[in-house]
């Protein structure tokens, strides 16, 4: 039956500002109906981002939400985490917000282990200022600022997350919108910084320089290019080349930060009132 | 009693009424993704210049509409809907 998108959007910001066949879209609709089997009040949820077309998000749902500054959404997430442990805070970040800009806080943020759900949405590239190449466009693939093939290898987002400490780190792909929302419901259950990587598709500024232009074409090729992770463990390095793994890649119980702080806190009040 | 139980399945399967498929054409933006994605092949791109991305979707076989949700959850742009 239908999913009732519209109680979760801001109907007077429709239709929205992503490009025909932009994958940000479907990994706002997993977004949403992880939040709707959580069974979340909308009062009870805080979506948070930093700049960038994914970074819109929060201007098209209808939750207390915050715009922040390029790279910044994890911080700002952070402080309200603390001041507002009861609620539900979700950050979601491109792979520049995430990743280049954003990179330190993220490191950070994984290894506080922080109650928080991390969406990224990697296009591998700068998709609102114009196609620039972010730390994830693939090794040889033509960006604005590459025209002639990118030589920096690809940041494994994920990988970075579980070695920085996230204790539960999942990637899915736009192309299998039901597995992307599975992760994204077991991220939310997750007690501690959930991180879901979601691999995308921006045609315009991405596919247009990579032959991939056509919307169905670019979806079909994220869906090639990932791979389970029960299938890769058969694989070799060679064959998983400009693959990615996909799955629940890591989930792990471990301290949380803003119970341990909570714990900092009484110490503090105990100490205070000994003196 | 596992008769009884099938029996009693396809009696409701028979009660649902027939998938009904909505596409909200001010948010259709074109990308074929649905078109593409549908396994039985219900719906169709056509031309029409009256819009602004010069086609529009439309549902050409609705009773081969299985309700596997395929292109409601893929449409980035919240214009298909299953019911
Ligand atoms: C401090 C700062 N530096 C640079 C910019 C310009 N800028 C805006 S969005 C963006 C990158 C967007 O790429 P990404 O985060 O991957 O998101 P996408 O648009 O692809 O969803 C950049 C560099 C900015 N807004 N602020
Ligand atoms: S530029 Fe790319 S990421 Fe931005 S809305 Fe268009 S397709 Fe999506
Ligand atoms: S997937 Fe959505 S936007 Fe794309 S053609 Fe189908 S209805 Fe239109």
């Amino acid at each position: 039956m239908a999913f009732n998108y519209e109680y979760y959007l801001r109907m007077d910001k429709m239709p929205h500002m992503w490009c025909p066949g932009c994958g940000i879209g479907i990994v706002v609709k997993a977004m949403l109906r992880a939040i709707d089997k959580m069974g979340w009040s909308k009062d009870d949820v805080a979506v948070v981002s930093g700049i960038g077309c994914t970074s819109r998000t929060p201007g098209y749902v209808d939750f207390n939400t915050l715009h922040t500054t390029h790279g910044r959404a994890l911080t700002f997430a952070t402080g309200l985490k603390l001041a507002r442990p009861d609620k539900h805070v979700i950050v979601i970040s491109g792979d520049g917000d995430a990743a280049a800009i954003g990179g330190n806080h993220f490191l950070h943020a994984c290894r506080r282990n922080i109650d928080l759900t991390l969406i990224v949405v990697n296009n591998y590239i700068y998709g609102m200022t114009g196609g620039q190449a972010s730390p994830t466009t693939p090794f040889g693939a033509r960006a604005s600022t590459a025209p002639y093939g990118a030589v920096d290898s690809p940041l494994d987002i994920s990988r970075v997350a579980i070695a920085a400490g996230a204790s539960y780190v999942a990637r899915g792909t736009v192309a299998q919108g039901f597995m992307l929302e599975k992760f994204i419901y077991n991220g939310f259950k997750h007690k501690g910084f959930a991180v879901i990587e979601a691999m995308s598709t921006c045609p315009i500024q991405y596919g247009r320089r990579n032959k991939l232009s056509d919307p169905v074409q670019l979806l079909k090729w994220v869906k090639e290019h990932g791979v389970p992770a029960k299938k890769a463990e058969k694989m070799s390095p060679e064959e998983l080349e400009g693959k990615f793994i996909t799955g629940e890649l890591h989930n792990q119980e471990r301290v949380e930060y803003t119970e341990e702080y909570e714990l900092v806190r009484q110490r503090a009040q105990e100490a205070a009132g000994a003196r | 009693m596992a008769e009884t139980a099938t029996a009693e399945k396809v009696a409701k399967k028979k009660e649902k009424p027939a998938p009904r498929i909505e596409v909200i054409d001010e948010f259709c933006k074109g990308c074929n993704i649905c078109v593409d994605i549908c396994p039985t092949n219900v719906l169709e791109m056509k031309p029409d210049p009256t819009r602004w991305v010069g086609a529009v979707v439309v549902v050409t076989r609705p009773e081969a509409c299985t309700r596997c949700m395929l292109c409601e959850i893929h449409c980035p742009d919240f214009a298909i809907k299953v019911y």
